[in-house]
C-alpha cells in the first residue's frame, strides 16, 4: 500500500469531475488529495488525484477511469521521476513583540512568502512536496494555525517525458 | 429550421430504430405530437420500468439497440432499474427522458430529478442536452456508445425547450470518434501465440463461455474453436445459448446452480480459456479455490475486467469474434484429450441434473416439457429466482440469443417486459416467460400492454405461493424461518381474464402438455398458472462462501 499521484486527462466538460470523484467513492477507494485545473489544451482539463492502495487496486481503479468516454488519458505518475508540489496558505498567530520575530525566521528558513499582516497574525504561503508542508505546519502549531488551507497535490514527470494525450 | 422534436425523431430513424418503448408526460409532449404522425412504432407500457426492460430484450434478442422513452422526474426515476439492469448484463439501450426545460434546472422545478446524477453510475454515458443543436450529434453518439466495444446503456436527458427549441440541420460526421473512447477490437498477437502455445500443453482443458460469446455473435468461432480443439465448454448463466446443449462438449452452466460436471470440470482444469466472462461471485464461489490447478487465458473486450477479480496468465484484449478468428486461423487441429475427455463423459453420466418423476407437479418436468415441445423454435425470457434457474438447468437452449435473462442484477419483474421486447424482435417465434408467483407480480400490469399491442407472449408461471429462491436459503441456512416468503395464493387465470387474456390453471402432470399446446394454438397472449410442488429446491447448488466442488443436492461422488 501507497500512494499513486495519477494524472488524469479529461474533456472540459460540465460533469467531468463528479464522473470521475463518483467513480471512486463507488469503488470504495479513497482520495488522498484532489487538484483541478485548466492544462496545456483549451478543451481538456487535468485532474491530479493521490491515492492509496496496493498495485492491483490502483489499477483497476486506472482502467475504470479509462472507461469513462471523458476521460482522455490516465498517467501514474509514481512510476517515473517526477516533481510533485503542493501549496499551503498559513494564518498564524503572530504578535509584534511576541512570537512574530521567530514565526517569521522559520517563514524564511522554509522559503516561505509572508503575503498577509494583520495586527495579531500572519498569513504565509508555502510551496513543496507534502513533507515539507507537514513539517512547517508542525513548526507553526505551537504559535497558533488560526486557518490553514492547502491545495491539492500537482505533478509533473521529469525529463521529456508528458503525461499528455498521444496526439 | 426544425424544432429539437422533430430532429430528435430523424436522428432516431437515421439510426435505423422501428420501435420505441414509452410512457408519455408533460415535459415529452413536444415529442409526444412529433411521434403522432411519425413512422416510428410507439408501444405504450404500463410503468416506465418496463419500457426500459422492453428494450433490453429487444435488444438482447436482435443484437440492436433498443429505445426507451419517460417524461422527467417520476418518469425517469421509473426507468432507473431497467437502466441498471441493462447495464449489468452489457445490453445495448438507450434511453430517452424529458427534462424541466433549461432556465429551470436545479430549481427543484416541478418533475425534475437530475436524472444524468442518478444514472451516472449504471450507465456507460450520459448527456444532458443543452441546446437543440446538439441533439442530433448527441443522438449519433449514443448510439454508437451504446452499440459498440462493451455495450451497454445511454441516457439522453432533453430539456423540453430543447424539444421545442429550432435548429437548422446540423452536419454529422460518417463515422462518431471520440478521443476518449477507443474500445480494442483486435487481439494482440504475441498474447495469441502464447495462448496457443499454453493450449499445446494443456491436458484438461475447458472454456469458460459468458455473455460476451452472445454479444460479440461469436457462437459460431466458439463452436468450432471448442470441437477442432476439442475443448468442453461450460457457460456462465449469461452464455447459455453460444453452444447448443446436445453439443458433445457442452458441460451446460456452472456455479453456484452449475451442473456437477461443470463445476468439476473447473476445479480439475489445468487450463481455462475465459471468453467475454467476468469471474462474477456466482460463479466462483470461493474465488480461491475457484480453478485452483489451471493456467487462464481471459479474452474480454473490456480490459477492467482482465485480473480484477482473479490473477490472469494470458490476457488478450479484444473483441471475442476477431480473436476467436485469429485463434482459428493460426491453430492446428489437435488429438483429443481422451483420457480428459472421458472423465467428463463418466462424470456426466453419473451426475445428471435430477429431474423428480413422483407423479407430483414437478418444475423441472414442466420445463422439459416445453422444450421438448418447442425445440429450437421460440424465444425463452425468464423472471428471477427458482423458476429462472429450473428453467437454465432443464430448457435445451439450440441458438444463442434464444435465452434472455437478468444475469447481474437479478431483476424480478423483468420477464414480462423484456418478453414484450423480444416479440419486436423475433415477431417470427413464439416468446415464453417463464415467470414465478412473486416476479410476475411486479410487473404484471403488462398485461394490459400486451393485450392492446396483441404481443402473443405465453407466460408459464410456476406458482409455488412462496418467494421461491428466499424460502430455499431459509429452508437450508436458516432454519426453516420462513420469514415473510410466503404468498397467498393467486388466481393468475382470472387477473388474466380481465385484462382480456386466455388462460388456464395446470395442477397435475397430465394437463402441461396440453396447456403448452393450448398456448401455442392461442393466436395471442396466453397466461398458464402451473401449481408447482411447493417447497421444491433448485439442486445442485453451491453454498454461498464454499467452493464450486461442494455442492449440495448433488449425486454422492464415486
Ligand atoms: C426486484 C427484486 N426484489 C427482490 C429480489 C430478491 N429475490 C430473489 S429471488 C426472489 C423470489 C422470487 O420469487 P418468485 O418470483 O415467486 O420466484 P420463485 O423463486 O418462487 O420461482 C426474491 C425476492 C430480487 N431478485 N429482485
Ligand atoms: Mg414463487
Amino acid at each position: 500500500m501507497k500512494p499513486h499521484t495519477l494524472s488524469v486527462l479529461v474533456e472540459n466538460k460540465a460533469g467531468v469531475l463528479s464522473r470521475v470523484t463518483g467513480l471512486f467513492s463507488r469503488r470504495g477507494f479513497n482520495i488522498e488529495s484532489l487538484a483541478v485545473g485548466p492544462c496545456e489544451e483549451m478543451e481538456m482539463s487535468r485532474i491530479t488525484i493521490v491515492v492509496i492502495g496496493d498495485d492491483a487496486r490502483v489499477e483497476q481503479v486506472m482502467k475504470q477511469l479509462n472507461k469513462l468516454i471523458d476521460v482522455i488519458k490516465v498517467t501514474d505518475l509514481t512510476e517515473n521521476e517526477r516533481v510533485e508540489r503542493e501549496l499551503a496558505l498559513i494564518k498564524v498567530t503572530a504578535e509584534p513583540g511576541g512570537s512574530r520575530a521567530e514565526v517569521m525566521q522559520i517563514a524564511s528558513i522554509f522559503r516561505a512568502q509572508i503575503v498577509d499582516v494583520g495586527a495579531k497574525s500572519v498569513t504565509l504561503e508555502v510551496t513543496g512536496d507534502t513533507e515539507k508542508i507537514d513539517a512547517l505546519e508542525q513548526l507553526l502549531r505551537q504559535f497558533g494555525v488560526k486557518e490553514l488551507v492547502r491545495t491539492g497535490r500537482v505533478g509533473i514527470l521529469r525529463g521529456a517525458k508528458t503525461a499528455t494525450s498521444s496526439k | 429550421m426544425k424544432t429539437g422534436a422533430k430532429i430528435l425523431v430523424e436522428s432516431l430513424q437515421r439510426e435505423g430504430v422501428e420501435t420505441i418503448f414509452g410512457y408519455p408526460g408533460g415535459v415529452v409532449l413536444p415529442i409526444y405530437d412529433e411521434l403522432y404522425d411519425s413512422p416510428l412504432r410507439h408501444i405504450l407500457v404500463r410503468h416506465e420500468q418496463a419500457a426500459a426492460h422492453a428494450a433490453d430484450g429487444y435488444a438482447r434478442a436482435s443484437g440492436r439497440v433498443g429505445v426507451c422513452l419517460a417524461t422527467s422526474g417520476p418518469g425517469a426515476c421509473n426507468l432507473v432499474t431497467g437502466i441498471a439492469t441493462a447495464y449489468m448484463d452489457s445490453v445495448p439501450i438507450v434511453a430517452l427522458t424529458g427534462q424541466v426545460p433549461t432556465n429551470l434546472l436545479g430549481n427543484d422545478a416541478f418533475q425534475e430529478s437530475d436524472i444524468t446524477g442518478i444514472t451516472m453510475p449504471i450507465t456507460k454515458h450520459n448527456y444532458l442536452v443543452k441546446s437543440a443543436g446538439d441533439l442530433s450529434r448527441v443522438i449519433q453518439e449514443a448510439f454508437y456508445i451504446a452499440g459498440t466495444g462493451r455495450q451497454g446503456p445511454v441516457l439522453v436527458d432533453i430539456p423540453k425547450d430543447v424539444s421545442t427549441g429550432l435548429s437548422a440541420d446540423v452536419k454529422l460526421p460518417e463515422k462518431v470518434k471520440l478521443r476518449g473512447y477507443n474500445p480494442t477490437y483486435k487481439g494482440h498477437k504475441r498474447q495469441i501465440e502464447k495462448a496457443l502455445e499454453l493450449l499445446g500443453h494443456a491436458e484438461r482443458p475447458l472454456i469458460y463461455a459468458g455473455g460476451g460469446v452472445i454479444s460479440s455473435n461469436a457462437s459460431p468461432e466458439l463452436v468450432e474453436f471448442a470441437t477442432l480443439a476439442s475443448i468442453p465448454v461450460t457457460t456462465t448463466l449469461m452464455g447459455i445459448g453460444c453452444i447448443p446443449c446436445h453439443h458433445p462438449l457442452n458441460l451446460g452452466m456452472l456455479g453456484m446452480h452449475g451442473t456437477e460436471y461443470a463445476n468439476f470440470a473447473v476445479t480439475e482444469s489445468d487450463l481455462m480459456i475465459a471468453i467475454g466472462a467476468r469471474f462474477d461471485d456466482r460463479v466462483t464461489g470461493k474465488i480461491e479455490t475457484f480453478a485452483p490447478h489451471a493456467k487462464i487465458i481471459h479474452i474480454d473486450i473490456d480490459p477492467a475486467e482482465i485480473g480484477k477479480n482473479k490473477r490472469i496468465d494470458v490476457p488478450i484484449v479484444g473483441d471475442v469474434k476477431a480473436v476467436l478468428q485469429d485463434l482459428l486461423l493460426l491453430m492446428k487441429k489437435r488429438d483429443a484429450h481422451e483420457i480428459w475427455l472421458k472423465k467428463i463423459k463418466y462424470w456426466k453420466q453419473h451426475h445428471p441434473l435430477k429431474c423428480p418423476k413422483d407423479g407430483a407437479l414437478h418444475p423441472q418436468y414442466i420445463i422439459r416439457t416445453l422444450s421438448d415441445l418447442v425445440k429450437d423454435k421460440a424465444v425463452i425470457v425468464s423472471e428471477v429466482g427458482q423458476n429462472q434457474m429450473w428453467t437454465a438447468q432443464h430448457f435445451c437452449f439450440h441458438n444463442p440469443r434464444t435465452w434472455i435473462t437478468s444475469g447481474g442484477l437479478g431483476t424480478m419483474g423483468y420477464g414480462l417486459p423484456a418478453a414484450m421486447g423480444v416479440h419486436f424482435a423475433r415477431p417470427d417465434v413464439p416468446v415464453f416467460d417463464i415467470a414465478g408467483d412473486g416476479s410476475i407480480q411486479m410487473n404484471i400490469q403488462e398485461f394490459g400492454t400486451i393485450v392492446s399491442n396483441k404481443i402473443p407472449v405465453k407466460v408459464v408461471i410456476l406458482n409455488n405461493m412462496y418467494l421461491g429462491m428466499v424460502r430455499q436459503w431459509q429452508e437450508l441456512f436458516y432454519d426453516r424461518r420462513y420469514s415473510y416468503t410466503e404468498l397467498p395464493p393467486v388466481e393468475f387465470v382470472k387477473i388474466a381474464q380481465a385484462y382480456g387474456i386466455d388462460g388456464v390453471k395446470v395442477e397435475s402432470c397430465d394437463e402441461v402438455l396440453p396447456a403448452f399446446q393450448a398456448a401455442i394454438d392461442c393466436d395471442g397472449p396466453f397466461v398458464m398458472d402451473f401449481r408447482i410442488e411447493r417447497e421444491e429446491n433448485v439442486f445442485p447448488m453451491v453454498p454461498a462462501g464454499a467452493a464450486i466442488n461442494e455442492m449440495i443436492g448433488g449425486h454422492p461422488r464415486t
